[in-house]
């Protein structure tokens, strides 16, 4: 009976692992670029559908390391919906790639058994291999396209940044999980307050510790001061590993991350919650100035992430003074409203771009709604989805946070909000502005030009949730608000 | 549901416009007519013979509020918060749905002949702002409200950015960030009603019956007032929160313009009576004194920029911010004359800013410019013009028996017994709005036409759409009581003292 529930409840991990197997094996026999990808998304989907399965049989502690119930559910199937978003993005994309593109599927498919074991996460260990396992994937994704002579971006030089600036981020959070350990001798998240109380309550070394750990996750949420990184290397990866490291990255850490923080009840210690504090206000503003002086759409999207981050941020450090059940619905659904978002706005820019050229800057938008209409509609969408606009996801997101924070009487973060969201409002509305523009466009029409049917896909799913989200989210909130109430 | 279908005809004929553009684009313009002309029927049916729609006054006391309701629907939308879909209209809410039913079909008037890109984009957005200006005249759940409030702004946004003239972006850009900032402390402002709410009732709502009464810690009630006036006094505008007005105006089509000034403008005094003052009594009462030294000073700064100015629709849209001073003032005056005189200066300028802003439009569509020293002696070239631009004005500058001079009357009336000297000081912006006013004409259409214009007359399209309003105002000016009457009841119902 146990072993039965272990099997099913690791069955997502198990699928995934398997998948990557046999995509790696037909790789290696056969090298064809369209069986590769649609092994990948034929895996990735069987292992979406295996939550069937495991719901009923919530929550389950598979081993000290996994703890699989509906919030971890909630988030794997994220994760898992976001790599069958990017590996059909990928494909049209690698299309033009001249060198070998299967690799890139197997990478997909670690990255994102990676971030699912990151989501199920209860122990340092698990988070340690999650992190890792998506981390090392994602340094080869992001430099996937250096040997190609004709690549449009700078792939190596965001490759290397990220891998040089992630393993530093690694290595800190390895020093703060040490520290912890030194002090308070266990490594399982829900045993950190009561072992903590055992040897008679915090020390320096120990909030050293849960310092180091925040500062490791927030490199990887790119929050305020730790987001140098995020639009360099938004800007050089390929689209569809933008789109990953926007959505699918994002998702998983923050998963791991809020439940840390809520099982170690490390908002009870002042210091950490000042530096959140202080992260979630400089990304809210920060991150919406910088975003106004991009004329680069993938940078923009870039630093509009850090901002989005901020948000979800004082959400977080409302569990405070909040019940985290509340805490944990609201993040989860802004992380929500946010991969949705994101996938989209990515999923249009991948629509124009391959391997070869990527039409990423301000002014290959001109024009755009008069050149293709259902394409510029979805980008006008994710815009004001992005900004908080009513019909969208986005609004009834923001909405979340809002009366979180005013329950939480967070006033000074609600204040960094409003002002973040007025410099928002700037370049979203700029970026529609560019597009509603008259174009007048010498030579072939890339935007024009019809697009793969995955892309149409991602873009309509993506669209049509971001709409429903925003009309009707009675049945996603109950759903949340039962995956919340285990907290 | 008869307002839900209001509502959804205009949504589905905003659709219907925009795809009928792909096979023919004089097409949209029709079926937006047919749209607004159905929505128009159902609004007076509703006005004259409420009971052929099977309506019957009913009262909302088992929601918590007296007063009656010709209408009253409600309908679960997100529990989880308390959120639900309630309609209502009472005589206030009647008296400016038709405003905008009518002025929408004004609008379409101007757009007839001028709109001749994307088309059905363009009907699309217009019936759209439409939809959500009965929306915020009707919801009477907070969040549906807010929902509305936004819904009326982005297609607006999208008129003025692709329609407008030669500095759309910056004024397109301005119109929504005022709009949306002063609406997010809205947000805030509603939501940290609905804490306090909850803290006492135990239960998180949003509806507007159950948030009136609402105990805030007086720590707070200011600010959360404050933030529910911001959003008002922005749409309103006020001064100092009005300068998007006149660049939005001046860049908007003529229909984009009609719209703004003819209803959303209404929006935010429409907020102010329903919202502001009925929630928070108590400290709209200790902010009146601010209140109505800023719709003074609104009445005369702006009268005395709007003299200033060169650009024709400028200058409408500086006097449109004076006129709404009026309205300021007499909210805040929060007596029966005072209110009273509110509603009738929003209805009676709705129709005057309309029609003077259709032709100010249909000038620039002419002579494709706006600048008033290029004009001059056009009087000869358009007498049919220059009739209606006299009648208009005369009406905006307050000419007894007319519907303007009822509305700021009776502000003036109503102050007066608040404050002697606010009113006063009110009344010498009637005497500057005759200065800025004549000077139109006299620089318009009266002198030598210098330039030596040819101006095409009026169209009968555009003679039936300023005939209507000019039969509106007269009504107004001639029969007040007509529509004096249908709001009292609301008035009454939202603690506006009258002295019987």
């Amino acid at each position: 009976m146990q072993y039965n529930n272990l099997i099913i409840d690791l069955m997502q991990i198990i699928m995934l692992t398997a998948s990557a197997v046999v995509v790696m094996v037909t790789a290696a026999f056969k090298r064809n670029h369209a069986i590769v990808c649609g092994l990948t998304v034929f895996g990735l989907f069987a292992s979406l559908m295996t939550f069937v399965l495991i719901e009923p049989v919530l929550p389950f502690e598979a081993t000290q390391l996994l703890l699989i119930d509906e919030y971890s559910l909630f988030f794997s199937n994220l994760i898992i919906v976001g790599a069958i978003g990017v590996a059909l993005l990928a494909y049209p994309y690698f299309k033009t790639h001249e060198s070998p593109n299967e690799e890139f599927y197997i990478l997909l498919m670690t990255a994102t058994l990676g971030a699912v074991v990151l989501a199920c996460s209860s122990h340092f260990v698990s988070m340690l291999i999650g992190m890792e396992m998506l981390g090392v994937s994602l340094y080869a994704m992001i430099a996937y396209t250096v040997h190609d002579a004709k690549a449009s971006k700078f792939p190596l030089e965001a490759g290397i940044k990220y891998l040089i600036l992630s393993a530093l981020a690694s290595g800190i959070t390895l020093f703060g999980i040490a520290l912890l350990y030194a002090y308070i001798g266990t490594l399982g998240f829900d045993e950190i307050p009561s072992a903590l109380e055992a040897v008679g309550g915090p020390g320096p070394m120990f909030i050293m510790g849960v310092l180091m750990i925040v500062a490791g996750a927030a490199f990887k949420l790119s929050l305020v001061p730790l987001h140098i990184w995020t639009p360099d290397v938004y800007e050089g990866a390929p689209v569809p590993v933008t789109a990953y490291l926007a959505t699918v990255s994002k998702a998983a850490m923050l998963a791991v991350t809020l439940r840390l923080i809520l099982a170690s009840n490390a908002l009870e210690f002042n210091a950490v919650l000042a530096v959140l504090t202080f992260m979630a206000a400089a990304s809210m503003i920060l991150g919406n100035l910088l975003a106004v002086l991009q004329t680069n759409v993938k940078r923009l999207f870039a630093y509009s992430s850090i901002a989005h981050l901020g948000y979800l941020l004082v959400v977080i450090i409302a569990a405070a003074s909040v019940s985290n059940s509340l805490s944990v619905e609201s993040t989860s659904f802004y992380m929500l409203t946010y991969f949705v978002m994101s996938l989209a706005g990515f999923a249009v820019i991948s629509a124009i771009s391959d391997s070869t050229i990527e039409l990423d800057t301000l002014a290959d938008f001109r024009g755009l709604f008069w050149r293709n209409t259902s394409l510029s509609a979805v980008l006008i969408t994710v815009l004001l989805s992005l900004a908080g606009i009513p019909l969208t996801a986005g609004f009834i997101g923001k909405f979340y946070i809002f009366s979180t924070g005013v329950e939480g009487e967070l006033w000074f973060l609600l204040t960094m909000l409003i002002i973040g969201s007025a410099i928002g409002l700037y370049y979203y509305l700029r970026l529609i502005f560019t597009m509603l523009q008259n174009a007048d466009i010498s030579g072939e029409d890339r935007a024009a030009a019809a697009m793969p049917v995955g892309v149409h896909a991602v873009m309509l799913a993506m669209t049509a949730a971001i709409i429903y989200l925003g009309v009707y989210p009675t049945p996603m909130i109950s759903t949340l608000q039962n995956l919340a109430s285990a907290f | 549901m008869i307002l839900e279908w209001l509502i959804g005809i205009l949504f589905i004929g905003g659709i219907g416009a925009w795809l009928s553009e792909k096979s023919n684009s004089e097409l949209p313009r029709v079926i937006a007519l047919a749209t607004i002309v159905l929505d128009l029927f159902l609004v007076i049916l509703m006005l004259v013979a409420p009971g052929a729609l099977g309506l019957e006054p009913i009262s909302s006391s088992d929601l918590g509020q007296p007063g009656e309701w010709l209408v009253l629907s409600t309908a679960e939308w997100i529990p989880r918060f308390g959120i639900s879909f309630i309609f209502g209209v009472d005589g206030l809410g009647l008296l400016l749905v038709t405003l905008t039913v009518f002025l929408g079909l004004m609008s379409l008037g101007s757009a007839w002949h001028e709109i001749k890109e994307r088309t059905g984009f363009f009907y699309f957005n217009l019936l759209w702002t439409l939809a959500g200006v009965i929306g915020v005249f009707t919801a009477l759940d907070l969040f549906l409200f807010f929902f509305f409030w936004e819904v009326m702004l982005i297609p607006m946004y999208f008129i003025i950015a692709i329609w407008g003239h030669e500095n759309k972006e910056y004024a397109a850009m301005k119109f929504f960030i005022f709009t949306q900032v002063s609406g997010m402390l809205m947000l805030l402002a509603i939501l940290v009603l609905v804490f306090f709410n909850y803290q006492a009732a135990g239960e998180i709502t949003f509806s507007y019956f159950d948030l009136l009464g609402t105990e805030i810690p007086d720590a707070f009630g200011f600010w959360v007032m404050l933030g529910f006036f911001l959003a008002f006094a922005t749409k309103l505008p006020s001064v100092p929160i009005h300068n998007w007005l006149p660049d939005a105006h001046s860049q908007a089509p003529t229909a984009g313009s009609v719209i703004l000034a003819g209803i959303l403008l209404k929006t935010g005094a429409y907020g102010l009576i329903r919202f502001t003052v009925p929630l928070f009594p108590t400290e709209s009462m200790a902010f009146a004194p601010t209140a109505m030294l800023l719709g003074v000073i609104s009445i005369l700064y702006t009268a005395k920029v709007a003299f200033a100015q060169n650009d024709l629709k400028r200058l409408i849209a500086y006097t449109s911010v004076s006129h709404m001073g009026f309205v300021m003032l007499g909210v805040y005056a929060w007596t029966s004359q005072g209110v009273q005189g509110a509603v009738m200066t929003m209805l009676a300028h709705g129709f005057s800013a309309a029609a003077l802003f259709m032709l100010a439009g249909g000038l620039q569509h002419r002579i494709h410019t706006r600048q008033m020293d290029q004009m001059g002696g056009l009087w000869g070239a358009a007498p049919k013009m220059g009739f209606m631009a006299l009648f208009f004005t005369v009406a905006a500058v307050g000419m007894p028996g007319l519907g303007n001079f009822i509305g700021e009357f009776l502000v003036l009336l109503g102050s007066f017994r608040i404050s002697p000297v606010a009113a006063a000081l009110a009344a010498i912006g009637m005497v500057v709005a005759a200065v800025y006013s004549l000077i139109v004409i006299q620089k318009v259409f009266h002198g030598e036409n210098k330039n030596n214009l040819v101006v095409k007359d009026l169209t009968k399209v555009e003679m039936i759409c300023f005939g209507l309003m000019m039969i509106g105002l007269l009504w107004m000016g001639m029969y007040p009581q007509s529509m004096l009457e249908m709001s009292e009841p609301t008035l009454r119902s939202l603690g506006v003292p009258f002295f019987d």
